[in-house]
């Protein structure tokens, strides 16, 4: 058998399991290990798929509706809803809270539930760590401050992200 | 913490508990491991992150380390200032991520001496708590990492949601973070191909199965390792449970699969363990591949009582060594293709052959 990537003869056989239903591969040697260390890591396989379902977000919407979900952008890390239908990766925790309407349907079909049942932080029962969160964007807003020489803006961050450490 | 650097060239020669062959039903379960996806509250996901951002996360996590009580039992490895052979070394070890290997900038790993624990700074998410275990035992990793968590998150405010609970950056982690994996060698469903049939149905029940060093591939030794992918609405004892469950009816399907060769051809079996394991004692060049792949053979025989000259804990340990790195920092030189596979046989010709003695810790 000859390899499905080049013309050497195929001896690897792969089981690819992490798509719907089982599928074969035969590739050489070396096809296959450039195959196995692409999809190597355990969680390669499980990203690609919030990669494929959240390109699935996409079936049923208008190109309009669409449009306009892609270009939703996150206000703490700026990552626009386009970005992690791409790359199936999140920009920031305050993510999950910004785009919830969205990633909803993505949760419940990963798996199957969207509800945590599991370990809390022993610290505080009920942590929301989304105020902690907001440190990300104030710290890039004074950064920005500074930078226009806005120091009384500058300043008024910095007292926010103060308020905010001293209470986390 | 002794931030000295690892002495990775003594590594090369010693192996982890992981390969013990101890621990229950450890002829057929290699391994038991759980992982632990865990970020920093105030800092963009490693994909947002500037150079700055993971410098500053992995002092972060470093300190928090330092201070705690772990300090005493784990060393610190700057993973962005090793060698490429020693970052591939410690992926074949088990120890990194071959991801966490290949990125780039500020990280690192925390590791005890046993390889027992490793906490991997800006993998995939900033932190990656992972205890493995010789054979099947979850519960001790559970109460192992479980322990960790709760130390680390006393200094560390972890991203949590109370509906979502633990923020990752990829969503197929979120919740409880948790990533709960059995290596098992399972030769005789390979042999009589039964092994389809055992990843349909894990399938169905929403696990994964994938190969050592790769995905569900026969030539790497017939290792198949077992985990969760769902790890949000269920409990991290209800994740455990799910995987611990199902792990012995696999093993009694592998038993199964090894009486049916005996009885149907007892010599068969026989003699393709025992050319097998000639060709490992002899061969004076051989491939990564092919020694994965006879060692499978040899380690089912001592199973089964059809070798009886060598013992498991050695083979396991031959399975690492042998991979490409492991061969390159026990001779300290860098070799090529051509010179690896001459080392490797030379490596298991002094193992192997009786004369040179069978003590794992000798090499
Ligand atoms: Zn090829
Ligand atoms: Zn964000």
């Amino acid at each position: 058998m000859k390899c499905q990537k080049c013309e050497r003869p195929a001896t690897f056989h792969i089981t690819e399991l992490t798509g719907g239903k089982p599928e074969e591969l035969h590739l050489c040697e070396e096809c296959a290990r450039e195959y196995l260390t692409q999809s190597d890591s355990p969680d390669t396989g499980a990203a690609n798929l919030a990669g494929a379902l959240a390109q699935q977000l996409a079936v049923g919407q208008t190109a309009q509706e669409l449009a306009r979900l892609d270009q939703q952008a996150c206000p703490v890390c700026g990552i626009t809803f386009f970005e992690f239908r791409n790359k199936g990766r999140l920009g920031c925790p305050h993510d999950y809270v910004c785009f919830q309407k969205e990633l909803e349907p993505l949760l419940a079909n990963i798996h199957g539930e969207t509800t945590h049942v599991g370990k809390r932080p022993k610290q505080n029962a009920a942590a929301d760590t989304d105020q902690l969160t907001q440190l990300v964007r104030l710290r890039r807003e004074m950064k920005e401050a500074i930078a226009a020489e806005d120091y009384e803006q500058a300043s008024k961050l910095r007292d926010e992200i103060k308020q905010i450490k001293d209470a986390g | 913490m002794s931030d000295k650097k690892l002495e990775l060239d003594y590594l090369a020669h010693t192996s982890g508990e992981w390969l013990r062959g101890a621990g229950p039903q450890a002829d057929i379960v290699m391994s038991s491991r759980i992982r632990l996806a865990r970020n920093l509250a105030d800092f963009p996901f490693i994909s947002r992150a500037s150079e700055p951002d993971r410098t500053e996360i992995e002092k972060t996590l470093h300190d928090a380390i330092l201070q705690s009580e772990l300090a005493g039992r784990l060393g610190y490895l700057d993973v962005s200032r090793l060698e490429g052979l020693d970052r591939q070394f410690l992926v074949e070890r088990q120890l990194i991520s071959r991801e966490h290997a290949d990125s780039q900038g500020a990280r690192g790993v925390a590791l005890d001496e046993e390889e027992r624990v490793s906490l991997m700074i800006n993998e995939e998410d900033h932190l990656r708590i992972q205890c493995m275990h010789s054979g099947l035992d979850l519960e001790r990793a559970w109460d192992e990492i479980n322990h960790i968590d709760d130390v680390l998150a006393e200094r560390i405010a972890f991203a949590f949601n109370p509906r979502l609970g633990f923020l990752t950056a990829c969503p197929t982690n979120v919740g409880t973070g948790m990533r709960v994996s059995v290596m098992l060698h399972l030769p005789a469903l390979v042999i009589t191909r039964q092994i389809e049939k055992v990843f349909r149905s894990l399938q169905k029940i929403n696990l994964a199965v994938r190969g050592l060093y790769g995905e569900g591939s026969q030539a790497m030794g017939d290792f198949y390792q077992i985990s969760n992918q769902i790890t949000l609405g269920r409990s991290e004892p209800d994740l455990i449970k799910q995987v611990g469950d199902v792990v012995p009816v696999i093993i009694d399907y592998e038993r199964k699969a090894r009486d049916v060769l005996i009885k149907e051809g007892q010599q068969n079996l026989h003699d393709r363990v025992s050319r097998a394991y000639g060709i490992l004692r002899n061969a004076q060049t051989i491939s990564s591949e092919e020694t994965m792949h006879l060692l499978s053979s040899v380690r089912m025989g001592v199973n089964l009582g059809l070798i009886q000259d060598i013992e498991i804990p050695m083979i396991n340990q031959l399975f690492i060594h042998t991979q490409p790195a492991h061969l390159q920092k026990l001779r300290g030189v860098e070799l090529d293709t051509a010179d690896r596979n001459i080392e490797r046989a030379r490596y298991l010709r002094r193992h192997l052959n009786r004369e040179d003695g069978n003590d794992a810790s000798k090499n």
